[in-house]
């Protein structure tokens, strides 16, 4: 069974939950006291993960660290229908690739100026905000021309991939680090069809869409 | 943050708050806050000693510590802070719940403490869940101690508390013990006739903005620290952005300004009550 090192307010974490409740698999939860008790900093969580950060999983003695790591790991090897990390798309696992670093980037801006905001961390918070909207700025972009072209994911494909898992979390949590998301209305609709998948969870924060409206 | 407004309420000034949990500050780096519209800046010298000074005057703030977070007091504190008996009780954990900013006035965040209406719809499928939305009629009195109680609040749970295996109609008791702290009593689930207690000291940082500063007093049995703070966490920040979202920011004390339904009798109290001692620091004052 999967054991994942869990913060509940964690956006990296969430997005290893999500999947794992979209694919279905079962997994229990280590909690740990990330905040205020920084138990991912303790000498023995540095131990499982010398980079003192969250998400780790243990998998049958298989230690990953890294959110969007663990998410192709996840994909590849627990989902069955192959398309969610289809292994054998060169130019889809490109894509992919390309959010999985654009979700990182997400996490050092958007999410860093809501640890900043919420829970008093010391960082550039108008440099986070300016750099988060940046990036919503391209993404809405990216999701507006392929709303035009019939792909309503963020990779060129018929069907969400583990690229939308990854950016999510942190994109719906942005009010709470002062980024407002009235202006892109593409990474709205889009996060509202990210809620209607078959699976979907919440977390802290993150509220479940209402009903789809009939077109 | 931009320049907030000064506190002229007396019951305030002369009263002590939060400023921070003990466990965030580093003897490093100063740690920079804000209560009752006054920067304040904490410097830690050395493991033990703390000091508080206000940035627009250079004067130290009088400060001391208790139950794992730094006070200050503005002013002449002309009480003792808020005493918790159940923090004397040997086998519960004392924990510090993980201080977290709220963008909204902390009268507001109290309010919101005392609520059972939202439970279903904000808690889903942990402090409540649907079709059990009905708050049952519960007593409200002020005690001699000037305080506001809230009795034979009841309702059901699906998972009530870390350590809770079903769902249960779980026993409230509230108490607003000072206008900005405010305390809940509930069932616990391994030993039901007894008490956790969760007391929540909001800090006022100013009109606008609060810290939740949530101190635990869980018994011991069948749960460690670190599920104590993962489970106040998880709800607390569900809370977040309904406050957050809350219009206007400060909290109206005019009776006719929002209207309150049955289940909101508490909040009715409350509102009240913080009329008569004349707090208007977060508060929209009733009018004339």
């Amino acid at each position: 069974m999967i054991t994942l090192y869990d913060y509940e307010l964690s956006g990296n974490c969430y997005k290893l939950r999500l999947l794992m409740s979209m694919l279905g698999v079962d997994y229990k939860t280590v909690p740990i006291d990330f905040y205020p008790g920084r138990e991912h900093k303790s000498e023995w969580f540095l131990k499982i993960n010398p980079l003192g950060q969250l998400p780790v999983i243990d998998d049958d003695g298989l230690v990953l660290r890294d959110a969007q790591a663990i998410l192709v790991y996840l994909a590849s090897k627990y989902d069955p229908s192959g398309t969610w990390y289809p292994r054998d798309e060169a130019a889809l696992l490109g894509e992919i690739s390309q959010w999985l670093a654009f979700a990182d980037g997400i996490t050092g801006t958007a999410s860093a100026a809501r640890l900043h905001d919420a829970l008093f961390y010391d960082f550039d918070v108008e440099a986070a905000r300016v750099g988060a909207h940046r990036l919503f700025r391209i993404l809405d972009e990216h999701l507006w021309f392929g709303e035009q072209e019939g792909r309503i994911w963020l990779c060129s494909a018929a069907h969400p991939t583990i690229a939308d898992i990854a950016c999510f979390p942190y994109i719906m949590l942005s009010e709470e680090g002062g980024i407002p998301r009235q202006d892109y209305p593409a990474i709205r609709r889009w996060c509202d069809r990210v809620k209607r998948l078959k699976g979907f969870m919440v977390m802290s924060g993150v509220f479940p869409a209402g009903p789809a409206k009939a077109a | 943050m931009s320049k907030a407004a000064l506190c002229s309420d007396r019951v305030l000034l002369n009263d002590w708050h939060v400023v921070a949990d003990l466990t965030n500050l580093s003897s490093d780096e100063p740690f920079h806050t804000r209560l009752l519209g006054a920067d304040l800046t904490i410097h830690s010298r050395g493991r033990y000693d703390k000091e508080v000074v206000r940035n627009d005057t250079g004067t130290l703030v009088k400060s001391t510590k208790r139950y794992g977070f730094l006070w200050a007091c503005l002013g002449k504190p002309e009480r003792d802070i808020v005493f918790v008996p159940e923090a004397e009780e040997g086998d519960r954990h004392l924990v510090t719940g993980g201080s977290i900013a709220v963008r909204v006035s902390g009268l507001r965040a109290v309010e919101n403490f005392l609520d059972m209406g939202h439970f279903p719809f904000v808690h889903t499928g942990w402090l409540g869940d649907e079709p059990h939305t009905e708050v049952a009629p519960y007593k409200v009195e002020l005690t001699a101690a000037d305080e506001l109680v809230a009795t034979e609040c009841q309702f059901y749970q699906p998972v009530a508390s870390p350590t809770a295996k079903e769902g249960f109609i779980v026993d409230y008791v509230y108490k607003v013990i000072r206008p900005y702290t405010v305390a809940l009593y509930k069932s616990n689930p391994v030993q039901k006739h007894r008490l956790d207690v969760i007391t929540l000291f909001v800090q006022p940082v100013d009109e606008d903005n609060c810290v939740a500063h949530p101190f635990l007093c869980y018994l011991k049995e069948g749960i460690d620290e670190a599920g104590i703070r993962s489970f106040m966490q998880l709800i607390f920040a569900q809370d977040k952005p309904i406050l957050e979202n809350q219009v206007p920011k400060r909290l109206p004390l005019d009776p006719r300004a929002e209207t309150p339904i049955r289940a909101d009798a508490v909040a009715v109290l409350y509102r009240r009550w913080l009329r008569d001692k004349s707090v208007t620091y977060g508060a929209i004052p009733a009018r004339m």
